[in-house]
């Protein structure tokens, strides 16, 4: 195609009107290991799938799902070192305004920094766009919000999503379970059986990471809570129970 | 000044230097938004400049964020902007008052490089800032509604401009309250 002409520079636009280079992002990102999140009426679940190349990696030195502030987390998919330069410019850009404002930075101005940052390197010489695609997840005083933020630079706002590798499968099953007034609860357990529907190979705590955030404004994530680590494989709700014991659940 | 669920912000008009009065009906208070009012005393030029600068960052704060910005916030930013010219300051010392979240009276004030300073109860800034102490102080019940707030912050205002010889030419009240802002001018001596 003629398009192929003009995948040398990112900053010149093919004939049919697209960046080639974007569109390599995005294909880098779908072939990246799954991760979705669900927004509930009283907070937020991302969660995504933990890969390690062999058994000899240290999974606990691993850690995809990051804070950026006590009340915004984020997951990718993708490249990972991208997502590190990434979170480490959205922490800094979130300390900047609080140091500003002296009030947490609303989700919506973080992730349309972040977003300005990621369509910077789709217009500057000698850069390449981020590999990766980021799912955003916080709660703040217009409640729980979930974004997901492309190589683009484009980010929109979720009720419930999924990226990488089996994305196509994930979001229809997302489409299916989806409900309006679903609770936290649910929205965990739904997530994990999203996950499992693509997985290849046994799910456990030890190859999952799952954050959540509720209405007490804390992100808190799956691998800080040891309660996950003996896991029966066996059967949907062994796996999902072991999670809510983790997060505490109020009665 | 706090009352309330209301708050007043009062000033003095007169714009001089030194000796020579130059203007009798100087704006010193400022609106931000409807619930916010921003004073400010000391150097007429950098009142006004900072007052530009702080609307252009609201209104930028508006429409990025789609609300207006909570007094303490607000009161977060001039501290920041003012500490940025630690080494070449703003000779201004603001006074801000607003109504924050569920419409509590929020004042403060800060010196010229950014140092707040929260009271519950009032606030004042100026020339005549000593007298305006010991006439608030004297004079400041907790819990007033709006009218005898009114009354009580003219009475600390104007017998402590009269005092001050470069404070004068009447007095300029806002009393504010959740549902409207009143403005009224008084006459001190005029002079």
């Amino acid at each position: 195609m003629g398009d192929s002409q003009y995948s040398f520079s990112l900053t010149t636009f093919s004939p049919s009107g697209k960046l080639v280079q974007i569109e390599h992002a995005l294909t880098a990102v779908g072939s990246g290991q799954t991760s979705l999140g669900i927004k509930a009426s009283n907070g937020v679940v991302i969660a995504t799938e933990k890969k390690l190349p062999s058994i000899l990696v240290d999974e606990t030195s691993v850690q995809k799902i990051q804070i950026l502030t006590p009340n915004i987390g984020v997951v990718y998919s993708g490249m990972g070192p991208d997502s590190r330069v990434l979170v480490r410019k959205s922490r800094k850009q979130a300390e900047q305004y609080n140091l500003l404002y002296k009030e947490p930075i609303p989700v919506t101005q973080l992730v349309r920094e972040t977003a300005a940052v990621m369509q910077e390197f789709t217009q500057s010489g000698g850069v390449r766009p981020f590999g990766v695609s980021l799912l955003v997840a916080g709660y703040d005083d217009k409640g729980p919000q979930l974004y997901q933020v492309d190589p683009s630079g484009s980010y929109f706002s979720w009720k419930a999503s999924a990226m990488g590798k089996n994305v196509s499968n994930a979001k229809t099953f997302l489409e299916k379970r989806y409900t309006d007034d679903m609770e936290l609860e649910d929205a965990i357990h739904t997530a994990i059986l999203t996950l499992k529907e693509g997985f290849e190979g046994q799910i456990s705590g030890k190859n999952i990471e799952i954050g959540v955030i509720e209405a007490d404004r804390t992100f808190r994530r799956s691998p800080d809570c040891s309660s996950n680590r003996r896991l029966s494989s066996r059967g949907r709700v062994a796996v999902s129970f072991s999670f809510r014991r983790c997060f505490k659940y109020p009665e | 000044m706090v009352g309330k669920n209301c708050f007043a912000i009062a000033s003095d008009r007169r714009l001089g230097v030194q000796l020579q009065t130059i203007a009798t009906d100087f704006q010193r208070i400022f609106k931000i938004h409807d619930k916010l009012f921003l004073g400010l005393s000391g150097l007429g030029s950098d009142a006004q400049t900072l007052h530009q600068r702080l609307v252009f960052r609201h209104k930028l704060y508006q429409l990025r964020e789609e609300r207006d910005m909570k007094p303490e916030t607000f009161a977060s930013l001039v501290s920041a902007m003012l500490y940025e010219k630690r080494f070449g300051p703003y000779f201004v010392q603001p006074v801000i008052a607003g109504l924050g979240e569920d419409d509590k009276p929020f004042i403060c004030t800060m010196d010229s490089i950014g140092a707040k300073e929260l009271a519950k109860d009032f606030v004042v800034a100026g020339t005549a800032s000593e007298s305006l102490y010991g006439a608030c102080e004297s004079m400041f019940k907790p819990d007033m509604d709006h009218e005898e707030l009114f009354e009580t912050i003219s009475q600390a205002l104007v017998s402590s401009i009269d005092r001050d010889c470069l404070s004068g030419w009447g007095g300029h009240v806002y009393i504010v309250t959740p549902t409207e802002v009143t403005e009224r001018i008084l006459k001190g001596r005029m002079d």
